[in-house]
């Protein structure tokens, strides 16, 4: 046995029965997790080639670039290896049969790099069509607004001056000629998503803006035939362009959204080692799994699917599941749930549900549960169109009435002038409003470090009252540390660190990170649950339980400790503790100032819950919840009217997540917690949760006002055009103008200028 | 008025000429990994030869 468990049960024969840390074992990020092998995801290339896709975690900088490619190629038989840095994918191109397709994720763990496969089929279905459309129609509708308002701007000028009717007419002619293909080319969007509107019998706001383009367009027309002196060829598709900017932004952030989810559900195409029947092992994907397979669970691999142990026994982490940060020890006949972390010796266990029925898809569909409420949020800018769009249609229908029955204009001048108000009343400063703010404040928090995945979480997030915690990994950093560090000598502390080197159990590696690296100590040998012990300089020495080495106290229930004793020495104590990220006090204080509440949730027991609680200066807190708990508490708090914001890292939080008004993770959460949550934080900070929320306040005033400016332009503009003084020129004026304050004004919120980036560096 | 005749012709093709640019430029994936193209040309180059040998 070649690691063993000083915590694990005293059903082995060591007397006495030790507290076992309060934390969970190492999480997935752990350098020291061993390399997955990839081959079920090795797919062939052309000419006898293999290709894997592989999604590498920590690839942040330049260097990063020549080191992975650099030494990937090195490999033998590798032909191409081409990491993509703003996804953090990886393509890796090699002969068939010159390579062990793990010899590539152990070259990357060398390199200090961890590394997933991902099935690249999962995405397939992600070619952005819609994207690409946006962008063409946006480049042809710009490119056709410079090349008409050239001509416009001659003509305008003209008016003034002498240009000839035949020359006028000329240059109109040139714009429809211009101006008619590339409206409908870029127009199609609209027309589109208009005709589906009014197909199910409502009216969206592409039914005003298709309106007014075609409109415009078959009068200018119409005027260009009778040598008219106005043409709108212009303004039809300037309102084009710069509405399709705005969709154009507001679709990349979703599609960034949704390809940030689906990259963290395309990761969890996890591999496990299957025994065959005669012994051997061989990879496969876990959702190839089928019930009654043997799976080989070395330590620091995860039950892919929920199983039961046929054979050995060790100490498991399941923190992922239940939030319960202590290992526990599972044996022959015990059962181990999907997602599972086995940390102490191999096992063998029997598969008895497929991925589909494990306990880790029934949370993801808790998830989907939740994230299906979510998607029912109506988002202001929507809830801003369908105030403006009966408005507009009453105005304009208004107009032509007025023009025609009031003012005997004649059919030609009211239809000008009703086309005037669509023209005018300009959705483009409304198109840009929100989608310029956001993509603005996106930008700033992710030069904060944080990663916003939804379109409309930023909205959310600004409407919260309070914020709800996780306690391990969120509030604390999740990974065990020597608290007494000071109390102990160096040499004690090496000395330990001799026998703990050997060792994978958490308070083990909590000396050896203190510690550093450094020698082994002679004949060392652990004993299951009890401790390590070696020779020093030819002294014995343990290193584990207090009994275990002979000394009496039992120490305190929320720290753990473990004692190091050499030869007939006095024992040392070493105690360990989960340590709260840096700034949580002040992350929990700054919360409070701005008006908004703080609650813990914890799944962990109540002591170490107590304790956090206390040191964090939350007043509201719980503890020994399960994953339903947590989302029935979000409920509670919902059904009194109080929105609230989740902050969690577990498998166990991932439904609450979702079910949370909106949500954060820390980037060192469970892969499905990250895809749960709307943003994603790096670092070891928790005041990027108070950034985020600033951020978000600051947007959400950012929308506001763009919409209250577009409101009051209106308020201006429509008077203009109803009482039919709106040549071209002002429609040109007024719609460039409005769009340019908008998108300044959200400009103002990214804010001081850009810092040099502080995360990132190479690990 | 005869300057006309060329001049807005040419125009329009300097124009257009921006635009087939701009569809080639997406279409052979020119934006697909904007943080790695400007970290890219800081590495040195006999390295990136390496890699060229290679292939």
């Amino acid at each position: 046995m070649n690691a063993a468990d000083i915590a694990a049960s005293a059903a082995r024969g060591c007397p006495g029965n030790l507290e076992p840390s309060a934390l969970r074992a190492p999480l997935p990020g752990g350098a020291e997790e061993d390399a997955v092998d990839p081959s079920p995801f090795v797919r062939p290339a052309e000419e006898g080639a293999l290709r894997l896709d592989l999604s590498v975690q920590g690839a942040k900088c330049g260097g990063c670039i020549s080191k992975i490619e650099g030494g990937l190629t090195a490999l033998p038989g590798v032909q191409n290896a081409r990491l993509n840095l703003s996804t953090g994918k990886l393509a890796v191109v090699w002969r068939e049969g010159a390579l062990e397709p793990i010899a590539i994720t152990r070259k990357l763990a060398d390199l200090g790099y961890r590394a997933k496969p991902y099935d690249p089929e999962a995405l397939s279905e992600h070619e952005d069509k819609e994207g690409r459309l946006l962008l063409r129609s946006m480049a042809v509708a710009g490119f056709a607004t410079a090349n008409v308002m050239l001509l416009s701007v001659a003509v305008w000028a003209g008016h003034e001056g002498e240009m000839g009717q035949a020359t006028r007419s000329l240059m109109h002619w040139i714009s429809a000629a211009i101006a008619l293909p590339a409206a409908l080319f870029a127009g199609r969007p609209f027309f589109r998503s208009a005709w589906n509107a009014l197909k199910a019998g409502g009216a969206n706001m592409d039914v005003p803006i298709s309106l007014a383009v075609i409109l415009a367009l078959s009068l200018s027309v119409y005027e260009t035939f009778h040598h008219g002196r106005h043409a709108y060829f212009d303004a039809a598709v300037m309102l084009l362009f710069f509405l399709l900017i705005g969709r154009y932004l507001d679709h990349r952030l979703r599609a960034r959204a949704r390809a940030a989810a689906q990259d963290l559900l395309a990761l969890q195409a996890t591999t496990a080692q299957r025994l065959r029947s005669d012994g051997s092992v061989e990879a496969v994907a876990a959702r190839d799994i089928a019930p009654g397979d043997r799976i080989l669970l070395a330590p620091g691999d995860r039950a892919p699917v929920d199983g039961e142990i046929v054979e050995g026994e060790s100490s498991v982490d399941i923190s992922l599941v239940t939030g319960e940060s202590a290992p526990e020890d599972r044996r022959i006949g015990d059962r181990l749930y999907a997602g599972v972390l086995n940390i102490s010796s191999r096992l063998v266990m029997r598969a008895v549900a497929t991925t589909d029925d494990s306990l880790l898809a029934e949370l993801t569909r808790l998830i989907e549960a939740g994230e299906q409420n979510k998607s029912k949020y109506v988002r202001l800018a929507d809830r801003a169109a369908a105030l403006y769009v009966p408005v507009v249609h009453t105005l304009a229908l208004a107009t032509f009435l007025g023009w025609f029955f009031l003012a005997d204009g004649g059919v030609r001048i009211s239809v000008m002038n009703a086309i005037a108000v669509l023209i005018i009343t300009c959705p483009c400063a409304m198109g840009l409003a929100a989608p310029a703010v956001q993509v603005v404040a996106t930008g700033r928090l992710f030069r904060e470090g944080v990663l916003v995945k939804s379109g409309d979480a930023l909205e959310r997030l600004a409407e919260v009252d309070a914020f709800v915690f996780d306690k391990t990994g969120t509030l604390t950093l999740g990974r065990i540390r020597l608290a007494n560090e000071a109390d102990i000598s160096t040499d004690d502390i090496e000395r330990a660190a001799q026998l703990a080197r050997v060792s994978r159990h958490p308070l083990a590696r909590a000396v050896v990170e203190a510690a550093g690296a450094g020698p082994l100590a002679e004949g060392v040998r652990e004993t299951p649950g009890c401790g390590i012990e070696g020779e020093i300089d030819g002294v014995t020495a343990r290193f584990g339980r207090a009994d275990w080495v002979g000394v009496e106290s039992a120490g305190q229930s929320a720290a753990s400790e473990a004692w190091f004793r050499l030869g007939d020495a006095a024992p040392v104590r070493f105690a360990f503790e989960d340590f709260m990220r840096p700034d949580t006090p002040q992350a929990v204080a700054a919360l409070r100032t701005r008006g908004v509440e703080t609650e813990m949730l914890s799944g962990d027991r109540e002591a170490p819950a107590r304790r956090i609680a206390n040191d964090a200066d939350i007043d509201v807190w719980r503890a020994q919840l399960t994953p339903a708990d947590k989302i029935a508490r979000l409920e509670a708090l919902a059904e009194k009217g109080v929105k609230t914001a989740m902050v969690g890292d577990g498998l166990n939080d991932a439904p609450a997540l979702a079910a949370a008004h909106a949500s954060l993770s820390p980037g060192t959460a469970a892969d499905a917690s990250q895809a749960a949550a709307d943003f994603v934080f790096q670092g070891q900070n928790l005041s990027a949760v108070v950034a985020a929320y600033d951020v978000a306040k600051k947007a959400r005033a950012r929308v506001v006002e763009n919409f209250a400016f577009s409101a009051l332009y209106n308020v201006f503009a429509i008077p203009i055009a109803v009482f039919g003084f709106v040549t071209p020129l002002i429609a040109a004026l007024a719609m460039s103008g409005s769009s340019v304050i908008v998108i300044l004004n959200a400009l103002r919120l990214s804010g001081a200028p850009k810092k040099v980036e502080e995360r990132g560096r190479t690990p | 008025m005869t300057a006309l005749m060329f001049l807005i012709p040419i125009a329009l093709l300097l124009g257009a000429a921006g635009l087939v640019a701009f569809f080639w430029s997406v279409k052979s994936g020119q934006y697909e990994d904007l943080d790695g193209a400007a970290q890219r040309i800081l590495l040195d180059d006999d390295e990136e030869q390496k890699d060229q040998k290679k292939q």
